[in-house]
Formats: structure tokens, C-alpha cells, sequence
């Protein structure tokens, strides 16, 4: 089914990799040709598709630095919470990345000439003799290697009290949101003094404070729809065409949960970690703990589907509590065509379902397979006995190991999976255009 | 020797041409800024076929750079050759108004309109038009979007079929797929109807009207009101019922209330444009809709609106449609739960007295302006202040005096200083109005304790707000009321109280004459200069500079001359640098003291700190402001 097609490991020189190479987001661009990724250490890595299929690192740049502040005695950290590409203006690329408090946007272009020929000066930058000159030399553009370049474009700063979570641009390609634990701005990309509150959680006291948000999205389509998720396990819909403050909601997506089931442990497992809108934007894809949840935005109460990421952890959230790995917030992706879903988990495990034949499929992404260019082997965690030779008992899996962020490339079948410090793309091995990309024209890239 | 001669000429220009790629910005800025100048060095001929071509692909650059190019291009027709050359200047602009900036694109399109000009109708057919279609049919749409300010500069000026072309272009990018495209297409749609003939506005411009107003985006959708308000402007009123209502009324209605906004923002443009028959049937009935909309933002833009609309209703029902229309909306909005909606009312209310007359006002009016006076957001109370001279040409302020003095006795004493400096400002334009017994009787008292407020910024404007009300009530009045508090103040044991006497004084002087200044204030600040505070003491020299000229030569020779020498052999630089300096401006200098004085001068030319010197009072006092702003 899926075979890799890039694994890149980002600190691969060094036999311990450091808490900056850890990948902090994923992202590729609307037509797929470019992927960026984000570290912990602020900085941005963006992959270039060959035309053989493979991807390349095309640019990396510092998008941010730590950062003190001052008045609230504050450290900032670099770490890059998320990525969005912006829809193409022109031949360059932009993308808007944000750490917990600063929104930049970023410009990513090429550049073939260079200016030549200077006055007062030679090539070397030895002046020229004065009575040399006799006539005016205007500067010629030649030729030259090609040169990427990274600028940063706009700094959005100082609108956010709480940690940025989310990002998202609307559609109609002048205005984008950033949301915090607890509002939600909105900003015109050309304007960066300015934004506007359109959802503020803040209670006046804060200890009558019961939720926060968790992450919020724009429809792809209608510009006037915004999502956001909160930690009681709630999504809901604003409509900003009805008010110019969205903190009434026009619809709020909740699963009665089953009293005799509740625990100590309900809220934080609902805590909703990830929301996706679907390609078409009819459905809402959103991933707890413990599931993914495909909901229609025409029914509230209940999910149209529900899918079991690794229901085997129900009795072993009291130690994913003192471990703080219940806490791990997984992201969500659709396919292009919103047929299939993945969604991360443990043991570098990453878990794929199939909406239409209900199938699902526990896949593992490691430099082994990497190595070998080896066709995905299905795996199989059981709770009691093992099977088969290849199962793994739940008491044997890796809880440092986690894939946190996926993405999905928006056409074809291929896959970006974060896992700490590696970078997996995997790609379906019969391209959806009918022709065999196989393995072997890979050259194993860990560099 | 000509050689020589030839570098010395070339030199300056060989600079600007090598600083286009400096490293630093502003240099390459500075560059571009002289670009004319490079161009006229190097002679029409060298600047098309090399400066030209070099310039279209710099596009490189850091915006600033970029945006002053485009402006640049735009008058750069003379140095090309004169308008038989003037297409040559297309590439460069063509390949700016594709840059991902859009103020630079808006300045590149700006210089296209400019030059297109200047070309012939042949040159306008074969470079222009064609640049238009490649923008048009561009990949990007920042070259789609910028085509859209372009088609209205040449239409008027070519054949029919090309205009068929550009129509259809036009018609194009109003359905383009991205919205940045419609939108740029949405805003130039009544522009570009503008330069249509009238049957294919009907034809043409109204179908991509009403498609862009029922547009899946509302950021389309509220563009094309605007587009509806100049379209409405080109149809003769018999086509607007059929071809532009029934389009503004579901704009006025939109789900969205992006849209209701900027219907409610354009009402008076919308009013103007449909007449007056169309406005008694449809907008009075909109517009009170549009006053109690659901949506805060709509109704404060709606308000803001209330007294031009009822300035334009048409004469012969004015008052009735008021009356029963829309003063019912309107008492309803001076209870608004928002206070943007209140303080847009407030802002325009008072003017509904001039159009209703005395007796509308005095009984319904009067009520609104006494609740709002008692409002409690201090902006809505501003607004009505700030507005009372509406009121007092109807029906004179005496009536609302009962209400205005509690009112601006609390925003006095605000806790906030904006509201504080905000209501000093109005002060002259009550005094005036209340009449001088009023205002000494209520008044004064707040005036003179404004002088001593611990905000800097309100004590200038206090010592400002003196001056105008001694021009207001004259010389002798000053004399009686400010002149002895004002003077009182010196011998404050505050330093900045202190200072404050002399800031009023150089207010003062000039509007109290000779006589007063001489008489009454001088003293105070000649025995001031002995003060032990510098800042007290450089004050009085920078006070005596200032009131100077209005003293007389003896008063000057005899007490200011003996104060300021003295100052100038003071111990503190700054007390010595302003004594010097008031000796040199009042020409008292005898020879010695005049180099001194000019050498203080000239350094003070060079030297950096000095204007921190002459400041240092103001740091402070900034410091001050910001930590009340904050706090």
C-alpha cells in the first residue's frame, strides 16, 4: 500500500538529536508541490516535490528566535506551533508561521540573476581609478545559480495574552485567525497593528474559568465560518456574518457522553486535540484522545462516524495521566478526497480508516523500513496474547515515541508523518495516475 | 583635461547608478529617488534601451524601494523621449503591478493610469492594451486584480472592437475563481460604468452588478454596494426601480452584517444617487431598519448617518418623515446597549435641531440631548458637548445649562486624562456660549485647577485654554480672574507648580498687552530667576525670551537685560545655554556676551545632546503620561 518516499532525519550527524530538531508542525501547500515543516528550535524546512516524485529540502530558514519578555517576565520560546500556506499570489511562495506568540509571515522566492557592473568599483570591490571613468555604466542582470530566498514579510505581534494554538487563513485570501487558549483574533494579512477579537472565552474571574480553546479553522469555502474546539470536548460553528463578535456560536457539535461510563479521566480524554474541515467542506473531522470523529455540520448532537484510535489505552489513562502523556494533543488529516482518514498515536504507530469499507490499518513509521524502501507492513497491537509473531502487547509500546503531526497531501496519496526529529513521507505505491512510482528511485536521503 | 573635466561631471551620477545595488536600503532608496536624474545624465536613449530594462527586473526589492519606482515610472515620460516613446515604460511597470505588495501594485497601476495618457490612441492599441489583456489573463491574480484599475483608462480612447475586448475581459474577471480578483473587479465596477455607454451599462455593467452583490463572499458582496451607488448615479430614474433596487434593498437585507454596514455606511452617497421619490419609499423604511439592526456595528454606522439623511429628505415632507419615522429609531438608539452606537448619536444628534426648529427641538430633542448628557460613558457626554453650538444657534444653551454644568464638571474631573484633555478643549466653545457671568460664576474655578493637574499634557492644555478665553473675554477680564491666581502660583512650593506660572505667562503676554505684562506678570518673573530649582530658572529665560517683544525697550534694558545677564554666568549649562540665548533673540547683547552667544550657537548646531537638554522636563513628564495611560 504505502511505501516511503523521503525519510529525512533532520539531525541524523549527531547520535543524540537535541529538543530543537523535534518537528513541531507539518503543512503542505495547496497544490502539494512543497511541504514545510516546523522545529521546536523555530526553525522552517521546506521540501520540494522532483518531478520524479521525490522531495527535497528547497529552503530552510530561522522563522523565530526565543524571545524574553520583559514586562511580564516571560520567556518565549521558538518553537513553531503552526504552519499555513497562503493561496499563490505570484511566482513566490508565502507562509504564515507562529510560535506561542508572534504571527509572521514569511515570503519564499527564487532568484536566477544578478546585477553586474559597477562604476567606482570592479567586480572585486577594488575602487577604480577615477580618470577611468569616462562614460556611465548602468548595471546588467546575468545569470546565476538558483537562489532561494527567505524574507519575512510581516511580524504580527502583541495581540495574543494566552499561547497562539492555531492559525488558519480564510478564504477569502485577505484575512486569517490566530487563536489562544482563550480568544480568537482576527487580522487582515496587510495590516499588522491591527486585528480584531471576534471570540473572547475570558470569564471575568478567572477562576470561574472551565474551558479553553484548542484549536480553531476557517472553511475552506465560506469565508463567514470559523470552527474552534475547546477542552470539554465541544467544536463549535460561528457564523461571522450574524455578529461582529462570534461568541454565540451558530452550532455546537457534543456527544452526550454516558454517565455510568464517566471518570475522572472523561474531560481530559474529550479534550478535542485537532479539527479538520473536509475538502468539501461538509464534514468536521475531529480527534480526542482517544478517536476521530467525522461529523456532518448539518447534525450537532451526535457524530456521522466515530473510529477507535487505540481504545486498548482505556485502562491505562491512570498512568498516561502521571506520565503527562494524556495530555498529548494529536492532529488529524483527510485525504484529498475525504475517503480516508489518519490520525497519529504511539510506538511511531500512525493509524489510517477507510470511510467507506469502514477498514482501518495500524502502520509503523521507522527508519528501518525507511532503509529498506519496503512496502508498509500492517501492524497489530493486541491486549492479551499475541497472535501472531508480529503483534505488539500494549505493554510493550513506546509512549516517548508518538506521531503528534501528520499531513496529507491534498491530491495525491501521500502521506508526511512527524516523529520527534524524523520527517517520513510515504507514498502510495500506484500513483493515483495509474503509473508505478517505484521505490528504487529513491535515494535514501537520510543526510 | 576634458577628461578630467568629464569625471568631475560624471562622478555624482557614477555614485547614484552604483547605489541602485547598495546593500543599504535607504541608500538604494535614495537612488530610485533620483532616478530622473540618472535618467537625464545618461540621455534618453541609454535610459530605454539599458536603464529600462535593468529597472524591470529589480523587482527584487524591498517594497519601499519598489513603491518609490512605481511612482517614479509614472512621471518618467519626458526622460524616455517625450509620449511617441512613453510605451517603453510599460515592461518595468507591467512586471511592478505583479509584486505581491499591494500598495506597490496600487502605485504601479497609479502610473499606468498616469501614462496611459500620454500615449496615442494608435500607442494605446498596440503596447497599452495588449498589457492590459496579458494583466487580465495573468496566472497570478495579483496581475488580474491589477488589470481591473486599468480598462477604464483606455476604453473611452479606442475602437469599438477593442472596447468589445475589454468589456469582455472585464466581464471575466468579475467571475474570476479567486475572490481577491472580484473583489478587485467589485471596486472598480462603478469606475468602470462610469466610462460605458449607457445602453451597455444596462446591458453589461448591471448583469456583473448583480452577480457580484450576490456573491458567495461577503467581502465581494459589500464592495459591490459601493459599485451599486455610482451605477444608480449613471441610470436615468425611470431604469433604477427596475435595474438597481431590487439589488440595494437585498443588500440591505444581507445575511452578513458586513454588508448591512456598508450599506448603512454609504447611505448618504445612496441617497444622493436614487432621488428623492425612491428615498421616501424605500430608504426611510431601510434606514430605520438599518437603526435597530441586530448588529452593533450597523446601527453606530447607521447613526452616524441619522443627520445628513434628514438634511437630504426632500423639503416638502422632511419634518413628517422625520417625526414619525425616524426620531422613534432615534430615541430608542440614545438607550442603546452599546456605547459606539450612543457615542456615533451623540456625535450628530445636536445637528437635527437646525432642521427641525425651535419648538420640535425644545420638546423632543431636549429631552434626548439631557439623557445623554447624563450618559454613562464620558465620550457620549464629549460628543454632545463638543456639538452644543448646533443647539445654542436654535434655541440658545441657557435651557440645557441646568444638565451641562454637572456634566462637565464630572468629565473635569474624569479619572481618565484623554477625557480630562478632551473636555478642556471645548472649554473656549462653552465659555463663549455660556457667557462670561456663567463661566466666572461656575467655570473658573475648574479652569485654575486644571493648571495644577498632575498630567503634563493637561496643564499645557489648561495654560492654552487660558489664552483662548482671554481672547474670548478680553484683557481686564484676565486682569480680575487669572492674572492674580495664575501669579499666585509662583510662589508654590512645587517646582512644577511654579513652572506652570511661567508657562501661562508666555501664553498670556501676548493676548494681555503691555500694560498687564509689564505691570503685573514681569515682576513675578524676574523674582523667579533667583529660584533654586534650574528648571525654574532656565524657564524664566526661555519666558522672558518669549515675552520680550511685548515689553517696552526701557523695561527690557532696565529689569529684563541686568536678570538675564546674570543667568547667563549661571552654574547650570542649561540655565546658561537659554539665558544666552534670549540675550542674543531680544539683541540685548553688548559684544562680549554676542560671541558667547554665537558660540554657544554653533555648537549647539553640532552637538547631539542638546535637544534632550531642552527636554528633560518633557521626558518626564511623558514618563508620567504613559504610566497613567497605563494604569
Amino acid at each position: 500500500m504505502l511505501s516511503p518516499v523521503l525519510c529525512s532525519d533532520l539531525a541524523a550527524l549527531e547520535p543524540e538529536y537535541t529538543e530543537a530538531d523535534v518537528i513541531s508542525t507539518v503543512e503542505f501547500n495547496q497544490t502539494g508541490e512543497f511541504l514545510a515543516t516546523g522545529d521546536k528550535g523555530g526553525r522552517v524546512v521546506i521540501f520540494q516535490r522532483e518531478p520524479q516524485g521525490e522531495y527535497n529540502v528547497y529552503s530552510t530558514f530561522q522563522s523565530h528566535e526565543p524571545e524574553f519578555d520583559y514586562l511580564k517576565s516571560l520567556e518565549i520560546e521558538e518553537k513553531i506551533n503552526k504552519i499555513r500556506w497562503l493561496p499563490p499570489h505570484n511566482p513566490a511562495h508565502f507562509l504564515l508561521t507562529t510560535n506561542d506568540k508572534t504571527v509572521k509571515l514569511w515570503k519564499v522566492s527564487e532568484r536566477d540573476k544578478r546585477a553586474e557592473g559597477y562604476n567606482l568599483r570592479d567586480e572585486e570591490g577594488r575602487l577604480k581609478d577615477l580618470s577611468t571613468i569616462t562614460t556611465l555604466q548602468v548595471p546588467v542582470l546575468r545569470p546565476m545559480d538558483l537562489l532561494v530566498e527567505a524574507s519575512p514579510r510581516r511580524v504580527f505581534a502583541n495581540a495574543h495574552a494566552y499561547h497562539i494554538n492555531s492559525i488558519s487563513v480564510n478564504s477569502d485570501c485577505e484575512t486569517y485567525l490566530s487563536a489562544d487558549d482563550l480568544r480568537i483574533n482576527l487580522w487582515h494579512l496587510n495590516i499588522t497593528d491591527r486585528s480584531f477579537n471576534i471570540v473572547d472565552l475570558k470569564p471575568e474571574n478567572m477562576e470561574d474559568l472551565s474551558e479553553v480553546i484548542t484549536v480553531a479553522e476557517f472553511h475552506p469555502h465560506h469565508c463567514h465560518l470559523l470552527a474552534f474546539s475547546s477542552s470539554t470536548g465541544t467544536t463549535r460553528l460561528c457564523d461571522m456574518r450574524a455578529r461582529a463578535l462570534c461568541d454565540q456560536h451558530a452550532k455546537l457539535f457534543e456527544e452526550a457522553v454516558d454517565p455510568s461510563r464517566r471518570s475522572f479521566f472523561s474531560e481530559i480524554v474529550s479534550s478535542v486535540s485537532d479539527v479538520k474541515f473536509s475538502h468539501s467542506g461538509r464534514y468536521l473531522l475531529t480527534r480526542d484522545y482517544l478517536t476521530v470523529k467525522v461529523w456532518d455540520l448539518n447534525m450537532e448532537n451526535k457524530p456521522l462516524e466515530t473510529y477507535q484510535v487505540h481504545d486498548y489505552l482505556r485502562t491505562k489513562l491512570c498512568s498516561l495521566y502521571e506520565s503527562d502523556c494524556i495530555f498529548d494533543k494529536f492532529e488529524c488529516a483527510w485525504n484529498g478526497t475525504d475517503s480516508v482518514i489518519m490520525t497519529g498515536a504511539y510506538n511511531n504507530y500512525f493509524r489510517m480508516f477507510d470511510r467507506a469499507s469502514l477498514r482501518d490499518v495500524t502502520l509503523e513509521a521507522s527508519r528501518e523500513v525507511c532503509k529498506r524502501r519496503a512496502v508498509l507492513q500492517p501492524r497489530r497491537v493486541c491486549v492479551g496474547k499475541k497472535r501472531k509473531e508480529t503483534d505488539v502487547s500494549v505493554d510493550s509500546l513506546d509512549f516517548r515515541k508518538k506521531i503528534l503531526h501528520t499531513a496529507w497531501h491534498p491530491k495525491e496519496n501521500i502521506i508526511a508523518i512527524a516523529a520527534s526529529n524524523n520527517l517520513y513521507i510515504f507514498q502510495d505505491r500506484m500513483a493515483p495516475n495509474g503509473h508505478h512510482n517505484t521505490p528504487e528511485i529513491q535515494s535514501a536521503p537520510p543526510k | 583635461m576634458a577628461g578630467a573635466e568629464g569625471d568631475d561631471s560624471l562622478y555624482p551620477i557614477a555614485v547614484l547608478i552604483d547605489e541602485l545595488r547598495n546593500e543599504d536600503v535607504q541608500l538604494r532608496l535614495n537612488s530610485i529617488k533620483k532616478l530622473s536624474t540618472i535618467a537625464l545624465a545618461l540621455g534618453v536613449e541609454r535610459t530605454r534601451t539599458e536603464l529600462l530594462p535593468f529597472l524591470t527586473d529589480t523587482i527584487y526589492d524591498e517594497d519601499e524601494v519598489l513603491l518609490a519606482l512605481a511612482e517614479q515610472l509614472g512621471s518618467f515620460t519626458v526622460l524616455v523621449g517625450g509620449p511617441e516613446f512613453v510605451h517603453n515604460l510599460l515592461p518595468p511597470l507591467e512586471s511592478l503591478a505583479t509584486v505581491e505588495e499591494t500598495v506597490v501594485r496600487d502605485k504601479a497601476v497609479e502610473s499606468l493610469r498616469k501614462i496611459s495618457q500620454e500615449h496615442s490612441p494608435v500607442d494605446l492599441e498596440v503596447h497599452f492594451v495588449p498589457l492590459v489583456k496579458r494583466l487580465a489573463s495573468g496566472d497570478w491574480f495579483t496581475s488580474r486584480t491589477s488589470a481591473c484599475g486599468l480598462f477604464s483608462v483606455c476604453y473611452p480612447r479606442v475602437s469599438s472592437t477593442v472596447k468589445a475586448e475589454i468589456r469582455q475581459h472585464f466581464r471575466t474577471l468579475c467571475s474570476d475563481d479567486t475572490p481577491m480578483v472580484r473583489r478587485a473587479a467589485a471596486s472598480k465596477l462603478g469606475e468602470f460604468a462610469k466610462v460605458l455607454e449607457l445602453d451597455y451599462v444596462k446591458s453589461d455593467i448591471i448583469p456583473l452588478f448583480t452577480a457580484l452583490a450576490s456573491d458567495e463572499q461577503d467581502s465581494v458582496r459589500l464592495l459591490a454596494v459601493e459599485a451599486g451607488v455610482s451605477i444608480a448615479t449613471l441610470l436615468p430614474q425611470e431604469d433604477l426601480e427596475a435595474l438597481v433596487m431590487p439589488t440595494l434593498r437585498q443588500a440591505a437585507e444581507d445575511k452578513s452584517w458586513r454588508v448591512r454596514y456598508m450599506v448603512a455606511d454609504k447611505f448618504s452617497e445612496l441617497q444622493k444617487a436614487v432621488g428623492p421619490e425612491i428615498t421616501k419609499t424605500d430608504l426611510v423604511p431601510a434606514f430605520q431598519n438599518l437603526l435597530k439592526d441586530c448588529e452593533a456595528e450597523v446601527r453606530a454606522a447607521a447613526a452616524n448617518k441619522v443627520k445628513v439623511f434628514c438634511e437630504n429628505l426632500p423639503e416638502d415632507s422632511r419634518e413628517t418623515i422625520i417625526m414619525t419615522h425616524i426620531l422613534p429609531c432615534v430615541k430608542e438608539l440614545v438607550s442603546d446597549t452599546n456605547q459606539h452606537v450612543k457615542s456615533a448619536l451623540a456625535s450628530v444628534i445636536m445637528g437635527l435641531s437646525t432642521i427641525l426648529g425651535k419648538d420640535n427641538t425644545v420638546e423632543h430633542l431636549l429631552p434626548l440631548f439631557l439623557v445623554q448628557l447624563k450618559d454613562e460613558c464620558p465620550e457620549v457626554r464629549l460628543n454632545i458637548i463638543s456639538n452644543l453650538d448646533c443647539v445654542n444657534e436654535v434655541i440658545g444653551i441657557r435651557q440645557l445649562s441646568q444638565s451641562l454644568l454637572p456634566a462637565i464638571v464630572e468629565l473635569a474631573e474624569d479619572a481618565k486624562w484623554r477625557v480630562r484633555l478632551a473636555i478642556i478643549e471645548y472649554m473656549p466653545l462653552l465659555a463663549g456660549q455660556l457667557g462670561v457671568e456663567f463661566f466666572d460664576e461656575k467655570l473658573n474655578s475648574l479652569c485654575m485647577a486644571w493648571l495644577i493637574d498632575h498630567v503634563f499634557a493637561i496643564r499645557e492644555a489648561a495654560t492654552c485654554n487660558l489664552m483662548k478665553l482671554v481672547e474670548k473675554f478680553g484683557a481686564e477680564w484676565a486682569q480680575n480672574t487669572i492674572v492674580p491666581k495664575v501669579l499666585g502660583m509662583a510662589n508654590d512650593s512645587n517646582y512644577l507648580h511654579r513652572m506652570t506660572t511661567l508657562f501661562c505667562i508666555n501664553a498670556l503676554s501676548g493676548v494681555c498687552g503691555q500694560e498687564i505684562t509689564t505691570k503685573h506678570m514681569l515682576p513675578v518673573v524676574l523674582k523667579m530667576s533667583t529660584d533654586q530649582v534650574a528648571n525654574v530658572r532656565f524657564n524664566v529665560a526661555r519666558c522672558l525670551q518669549k515675552i520680550g517683544p511685548v515689553l517696552d525697550s526701557s523695561a527690557l534694558q532696565a529689569e529684563v537685560k541686568p536678570v538675564l545677564e546674570k543667568l547667563a554666568t549661571d552654574q547650570d549649562m542649561d540655565v546658561k545655554y537659554f539665558a544666552l540665548e534670549a540675550i542674543s533673540v531680544l539683541s540685548l547683547c553688548s559684544s562680549k556676551l554676542c560671541m558667547l552667544v554665537q558660540f554657544t550657537h554653533s555648537s549647539s548646531q553640532t552637538s547631539p545632546h542638546e535637544p534632550s537638554q531642552c527636554d528633560r522636563i518633557g521626558i518626564g513628564t511623558c514618563l508620567l503620561q504613559h504610566a497613567i495611560c497605563f494604569s
